[in-house]
């Protein structure tokens, strides 16, 4: 094992940039510049670190690894305890990637309050992580709920003009649901005599209590993936969110719904999952569908995306309540490509956003005359989001398709029928953007150097996941095979 | 003189704060104006001198019985001093005008004071009702305390009036288990009780409650507080909010998880039922609210719901919850009432939520720390009220209350509309009024401390939590 404690440094070095930020004197454009820079260096150094985490980890071993224990409050059996394995690294990976990405993309469009911006980007890179190693439950539940504060604060100061509506939205919506996952929690805590996860998953609940914990577990998870019909505030907070906000609300704190279900609701009440699984194939398919037409019909770009995302990830949950070890590899696969992918659209409406200040699709047209490389780039990024073979797209839509056939067809025919509607409305999209008649106006200045050099990651591993998932797989396939068997163990074993 | 009689040494502090107040009562008239801040030092030397004493007084009983000292009894009255020290502190900056300058302020202050020690050490029924009233009428007299104030003495007469018929409420409660036990004190009452009338005892208990209750500002006993939270001078609000409900809140643990443990099965839905309602009043009563000192009035109801929840666990875990939860609410509340001593202005009061307007971009340190200390009360991780409501709901859920604990942090998430509200003002709003600075640093530094406490209070928690684990394993159970 490692000898310095690098889970922890991962989450605690951005807390490292945020008080030197707080050392800083007035606010000027000097020391603006210099918080841009302070925050783009810890940032750069925290994903460093996550990828010498990535390359230390070996993916052979079972269980976690890393593991740093403290005792904190021992009578109430909560421990500092951290830990990762192969799902954990990759979002570490995805969250680390995105936060410098973010500051790249906020960093001539956010001129106001610029370190208190940059403070609650590193404030949110912090407890990002800090929910992703998190292994005892009631740590994992005060990184999980804190997040809310950064994330209220960036909708609310640099969002659009409906931004307080959205920030309250967004506030009241997901608190209402961890509430409840925090009574869960205690619930599960006193049947367990600790919050530690390990001890949680290996403690036998009965049924009974199994359900409504898990109930209580679903209104928290269910809110923040988000799964129809508790996503609208979704639409809302993308809408209003800056460009950066979307970006990480879309590529990371949506992702956290998925891995509370990974980490909670299926290792540790395989038997309520089981029972459970056909309201959330439904509530999956509903979204796949519904919102996957009502994403047809908008007029605001960031709006249309952010239905997409609900789109794609009732996929995910689709694939995380299958017992084959195939669909839940695709929904976490699919997450991590959603992360990718999500973000750099946002990233791509902020960039014309940024130029003609309109997030309206009939603003738009003719792009790719003024915008050859945006168009070109755009194109790449909007075929992923559709499934396209050779983008990570596909693989991950494909697996959970492949997983979920056997056990229902007619819900794998709505997951296949989700990317055919979002090839409409992507494709729709981009055409109504990109080609098309030019509706006035200057025409745009194409891409800068800083703006394709957010891009170009985010293209990269696009392009790399589609052709080369097996990094991935290598990672995740321990601990999906684990919890497939499990709940495949509880629905063979009659709930028991 | 002659030596302290060795069984007096456990009401040490109490003796020394009398002693205190006495000679600043006789030296107060004579002090000239230009002098009175000594006097305020002078209490606080008194109060930090009582404070050190605590940990000396020797458990056991005192003055036959009637006063009791021991864990839990110096757990909070480290609290009670710190607390009501560290608001005078505060209030010598705060107050202003000339009659809030009156000799009377530190001593009134030190009477009630001694008044809180005696209710948290109380073992019998009588003193109980002699430290109620001890800490409660300098507490009315000081709400009046601002003459030319029309609303302060508008809040004295109502604070006077219903804490006078809960005060009544009270006797008689204590008059009912007296009738039916034939004792007044803690001990003998816990033996007695399972024999008396089940009836008779249960009628005492539910005025006993009501009459803590009224003073711990739980709804349905609340319609005071945003009033006198109100119309009471600013430091006294901070003095009102802070010391007198911890005290209170111990005396309702000593009561209810020591004599009247018997009735438990009495106690515990209707303890649970004044959690609801305090709870729920709390939150959707302040939703409305535009003045910042009501709207953390209607905070208090629903942090002594909160408490409620622990205590109607009715369980160790429940009695150590509430422990916690009055330590972190003593010291939240403190630096709320700093924050607003620290907006100041002499032409106009600065208390309304919508002046806050802009705050967040002019003076950004500030609007982080009070932020912080509004989110801690509404109970977000990683602030210190998190903990606080973590350990009560706990103990909730682990005494099998689900339903309890479900409604509890329902009404947290509208608690945390209206907190979010003023955070939301703070830093979305545009506006341009602004305060003056207070000369003296003591109101800053206590706003920094604070929230420092509150954002850091995950690190420091074991210790509290050890600590509060300790007084509550003192109260028998």
């Amino acid at each position: 094992m490692s000898t310095w404690p690098i889970l922890s440094l991962l989450v605690f070095l951005p807390v490292g940039g945020i008080a030197f930020l707080a050392l800083t004197g007035r606010a000027d454009a000097q020391n603006d510049r210099n918080a841009r820079d302070v925050t783009l260096w810890t940032s750069l150094a925290n994903l460093a670190l996550a990828i010498v985490l990535a390359m230390r980890f070996d993916p052979g071993q079972e269980g976690f690894q890393f593991v740093e224990h403290a005792v904190w409050l021992p009578e109430l059996g909560v421990a500092y305890h951290l830990g990762v394995d192969g799902i954990s690294v990759l979002f570490i990976l995805l969250t680390a990637l995105l936060v410098p990405i973010c500051i790249v993309a906020s960093w001539t469009t956010v001129v106001e309050r610029v370190r208190s911006w940059m403070v609650a980007f590193l404030a949110m890179e912090a407890l990002m992580i800090g929910v992703f190693v998190a292994r005892d439950a009631l740590l994992f539940y005060v990184f999980f709920e804190a997040i809310l504060i950064p994330m209220f604060l960036i909708i609310g100061i640099w969002g659009g003009e409906r931004r307080v509506h959205a920030a309250f939205k967004f506030v009241l919506y997901t608190l209402a649901g961890s509430v409840l996952f925090l009574i869960a929690i205690l619930t599960l805590a006193s049947m367990a005599g600790s919050t530690d996860m390990d001890r949680l998953a290996a403690t036998s609940i009965p049924l009974e209590a199994q359900r409504w914990i898990w109930i209580a577990m679903f209104a928290s998870f269910a809110v923040k993936v988000p799964m129809w019909p508790l996503h609208t505030w979704l639409p809302d907070a993308h809408v209003q969110a800056p460009t950066a906000g979307s970006v990480i609300l879309a590529g990371v704190l949506l992702k956290l719904g998925g891995y509370g279900f990974l980490r909670f609701s299926l290792p540790m009440l395989p038997a309520a999952s089981a029972e459970f699984v056909p309201l959330v194939y439904v509530l999956s398919a509903i979204a796949i569908l519904y919102t996957s037409l009502v994403a047809l019909m908008q007029r605001d770009m960031k709006r249309l995306i952010a239905y997409s995302s609900v789109a794609h990830m009732g996929v995910v949950t689709l694939g995380l309540f299958t017992a084959s070890a195939r669909a839940i590899s695709g929904a976490i696969m699919q997450m991590l490509s959603h992360g990718l992918v999500s973000a750099a659209l946002f990233l791509v409406v902020g960039v014309v956003y940024d130029r003609r200040h309109s997030r309206e699709i009939a603003d738009y047209g003719g792009l790719v005359h003024s915008m050859p490389r945006y168009a070109a780039l755009f194109m790449l990024f909007a075929l992923a989001a559709v499934g396209l073979p050779a983008t990570s797209g596909f693989v991950g839509e494909f697996l959970v398709i492949v997983g979920v056939f056997p056990v229902s067809a007619v819900f794998a025919a709505c997951a296949a029928l989700g990317m055919v509607l979002s090839a409409a409305y992507m494709l729709w999209l981009y055409r109504r953007v990109v080609f098309g008649g030019v509706p006035g106006g200057a025409p745009l200045p194409d891409l800068s150097l800083r703006e394709t050099g957010m891009f170009l990651p985010l293209a990269i591993l696009v392009l790399w996941l589609g052709v080369q998932p097996a990094f991935v797989f290598r990672l995740v396939e321990g601990p999906a095979a684990e919890l497939a068997a499990r709940l495949l163990a509880a629905q063979t074993g009659g709930g028991a | 003189m002659t030596a302290l009689d060795p069984a007096l040494l456990g009401a040490l502090p109490e003796l020394f704060l009398a002693l205190a107040a006495t000679v600043l009562t006789m030296v107060g008239p004579f002090v000239v104006d230009s002098r009175r801040q000594w006097l305020t030092r002078a209490a606080l030397l008194a109060l930090v001198a009582a404070l050190a004493l605590v940990p000396i007084a020797p458990d056991g009983p005192v003055f036959g019985g009637l006063f009791v000292v021991d864990g839990f009894a110096k757990f909070m009255k480290v609290l009670v001093l710190g607390a009501t020290a560290w608001t005078l502190l505060i209030a010598e900056e705060g107050r202003q005008s000339a009659s809030m300058r009156a000799f009377e302020y530190p001593v009134l202050v030190l009477f009630s004071a001694i008044g809180m020690l005696a209710t948290v050490s109380a073992s019998n029924l009588m003193s109980l009702y002699l430290g109620l009233e001890m800490m409660s009428i300098p507490l009315y007299v000081l709400t009046a305390l601002k003459r030319e104030s029309r609303h302060a003495g508008e809040a004295g007469i109502k604070y006077f009036v219903l804490g006078a018929l809960a005060s009544a409420l009270l006797l008689y409660g204590c008059a009912l288990l007296y009738g039916f036990t034939g004792t007044t004190a803690f001990d003998a009452l816990a033996t007695t009780l399972p024999d008396a009338s089940p009836l008779g005892a249960a009628a005492g208990l539910v005025f006993l409650v009501a009459g803590i209750a009224f003073k711990l500002s739980a709804a349905p006993f609340h319609m005071w507080t945003p009033d006198v939270y109100e119309g009471a001078p600013t430091p006294v609000t901070a003095f009102l909010a802070a010391a007198p409900k911890v005290a209170a809140g111990a005396l309702l643990l000593r009561v209810l998880f020591g004599p009247l443990v018997g009735l438990a099965d009495v106690w515990m839905p209707a303890i649970a039922a004044l959690a609801v309602l305090s709870m729920t009043v709390g939150a959707f009563g302040a939703l409305r609210q535009t003045g910042l000192k009501r709207l953390l009035a209607y905070g208090t109801i629903g942090h002594s719901g909160y408490i409620f929840v622990g205590i109607a666990a009715g369980s160790p875990e429940g009695l150590h919850g509430a422990c916690i939860y009055l330590a972190v609410y003593a010291v939240m509340t403190i630096g709320a009432f700093a924050c607003l001593l620290a907006m100041h202005r002499s032409h106009q009061p600065f208390e309304q939520v919508e002046h806050l307007a802009g705050i967040g971009r002019r003076r950004p340190m500030f609007a982080l720390a009070f932020s912080t200390l509004l989110l801690s009360m509404a109970g977000l991780p990683p602030l210190a009220g998190f903990l606080a409501k973590l350990y009560v709901f706990r103990a909730a859920v682990e005494a099998g209350l689900f339903w309890l604990a479900v409604v509890g942090v329902l009404a947290s998430v509208v608690a945390a509309a209206y907190y979010f509200r003023v955070v939301y003002v703070m830093y979305f709003a545009d506006g341009d009024e602004d305060f003056e600075r207070v000369p003296g640093r003591r109101i800053t530094w206590t706003v920094t401390a604070t929230a420092v406490t509150a954002l850091l209070f995950l690190v420091v928690a074991p210790v509290v939590v050890e600590a509060a684990a300790r007084a509550a394993g003192t109260l028998g159970l």
